[in-house]
């Protein structure tokens, strides 16, 4: 660096990336033009540290034993979106062994949910189908859970189908961090958790939410959709038809405020 | 002494298709493969396939594609025809991968789906049980939780030139993989 006294680098799989004081390692990764993968990750929220897709492997080391071997002994797992990056760490992305795990997580959250893309609104712009793309997920390796979950139609603008919620929070986040509405939580533990609706009856048409919220508009996957607007995009030109997920990662990044 | 001797007759690999709980799309979107099906044909012959109407398999199979999903007895007995006799299998489509379309069935109660579509106004509900008819079973299955599946080829259906890309990969001898543009879930 230039000016080697104010900013301060890391090195993401070889590749220096400069990083401001505080930003964490994804944050800083992406601003560079380097695509780390990621869902719940959403560069106007708090970062949440959930899905665990940006998991990356921090300052492994390389030794050599007494009788002349070299061994490699991994550095620690962590969340991208959760830590901060430090100066001269030697942060891991793109290995072998890191995008297998991913492409099982995401496997994972295939099997769960009922994803069934030729059927759903949000396929060819839904975040969880590029990223399958982009790791090369062929296969769904597991079991299919057949979940029994329900759809709202209550409210007059926005559909609500559960069958595709991968539990990320970004309409939680923004309902109560950009809308100030909370319209959304999650409840329950374990298997049984799943989103709901701050209403006595429980149903989204008896919220205050609006077709224009944050909330609304923020899903990554094809939960939160908006009645009367499916499918307008042809096949062949949706986001994903276009460009790979990973294309141009600075459209993740976060917008640095105006002074 | 002739010294141009002539290479060894490549054999060319069997391969049988068949449709279980699908709908032909992936069988009709092979055939986009338009008039690189000749060039197929020089490496392969069609075995049990509705393209050859070859009822059974041969025991000698070296690939076998599925399309769709299982959904009645039979297709699990096609499918275990399959298996035994095709030393590779390839999902193909949606359906065969995931259950797709026909698995949509799955969060009903297979008699409150018979008794749906087979009820008759003021004649109560008559659902065909000739034998020949093969059962349903409770759930659609993909293929790979009934036998070992060896590749995955997604989309519904895939594409022309995605088959085109698997197969010939697979028959040079690579790991089938496709690229943006060429692998699809829809």
């Amino acid at each position: 660096m230039s000016n080697g006294q104010d900013t301060k680098s890391f090195f993401l799989d070889e590749d220096e990336i400069p990083f401001e004081e505080g930003q964490t390692i994804i944050q800083a990764a992406l601003t560079a033009g380097k695509y780390i993968p990621h869902l719940c990750y959403h560069p106007e929220f708090k970062p949440h540290g959930s899905c665990k897709l940006c998991t990356v492997r921090i300052d492994s080391r390389t030794i050599t034993t007494e009788d002349g071997q070299t061994v490699k002994i991994p550095g620690r797992a962590a969340a991208s979106c959760t830590t901060p990056a430090q100066a001269d760490q030697h942060v891991e992305s793109n290995t072998p062994e890191l995008l297998d795990l991913r492409r099982t997580l995401v496997q994972m959250l295939l099997v769960e949910g009922n994803h069934f893309c030729p059927s759903c609104e949000k396929s060819g712009k839904c975040m969880l189908q590029g990223l399958a793309y982009d790791l090369g997920v062929m296969d769904p390796h597991f079991p299919q859970y057949f979940s029994k979950r329900e759809v709202d139609a209550s409210h007059p603008d926005v559909l609500l189908d559960f069958n595709r919620c991968i539990l990320c929070e970004l309409c939680v986040r923004a309902s109560a961090e950009v809308d100030k509405k909370n319209v959304f939580s999650l409840s329950g533990r374990g298997v049984t958790k799943h989103l709901i609706c701050n209403s006595e009856s429980g149903l989204l048409g008896d919220t205050n939410l609006a077709a224009t919220d944050k909330a609304a508009n923020v899903c990554p996957v094809g939960v939160i959709l908006h009645k009367r607007h499916g499918f307008e995009v042809p096949y062949g030109q949706r986001r994903f038809d276009t460009a790979p997920i990973s294309d141009n990662p600075v459209q993740y990044a976060p917008v640095k405020e105006q002074v | 002494m002739n010294a141009t001797a002539s290479p060894p007759v490549k054999r060319k690999l069997k391969v049988a298709t068949t449709s279980l709980a699908g709908c032909f799309g992936c069988h009709m979107s092979f055939l986009d493969i338009d008039e690189r099906i000749l060039d197929l044909i020089e490496l392969i012959e069609f075995d049990r396939s509705p393209l050859t109407d070859i009822k059974h398999c041969s025991p000698d199979c070296d690939i076998g594609i599925i399309e769709g999903g299982v959904c009645n007895a039979e297709n699990v007995h096609v499918l275990h025809e399959f298996r035994k006799n095709c030393k590779i299998l390839i999902a193909m489509g949606a359906c065969a991968i995931n259950g797709g379309l026909p698995a949509q069935r799955n969060s009903l109660d297979i008699r409150d789906i018979l008794a749906a579509v087979y009820a008759q106004p003021g004649r109560g509900v008559h659902v065909p049980n000739d034998p020949e008819i093969p059962l349903l079973l409770n759930e659609v299955h993909p293929l790979h939780e009934v036998v070992k599946i060896d590749y995955f080829l997604p989309g519904c259906p895939p594409s022309g030139d995605a088959i085109w890309k698997f197969l010939t990969d697979l028959l040079a001898g690579r790991t089938p993989t496709l690229g943006h543009g060429l692998i699809h879930y829809d």
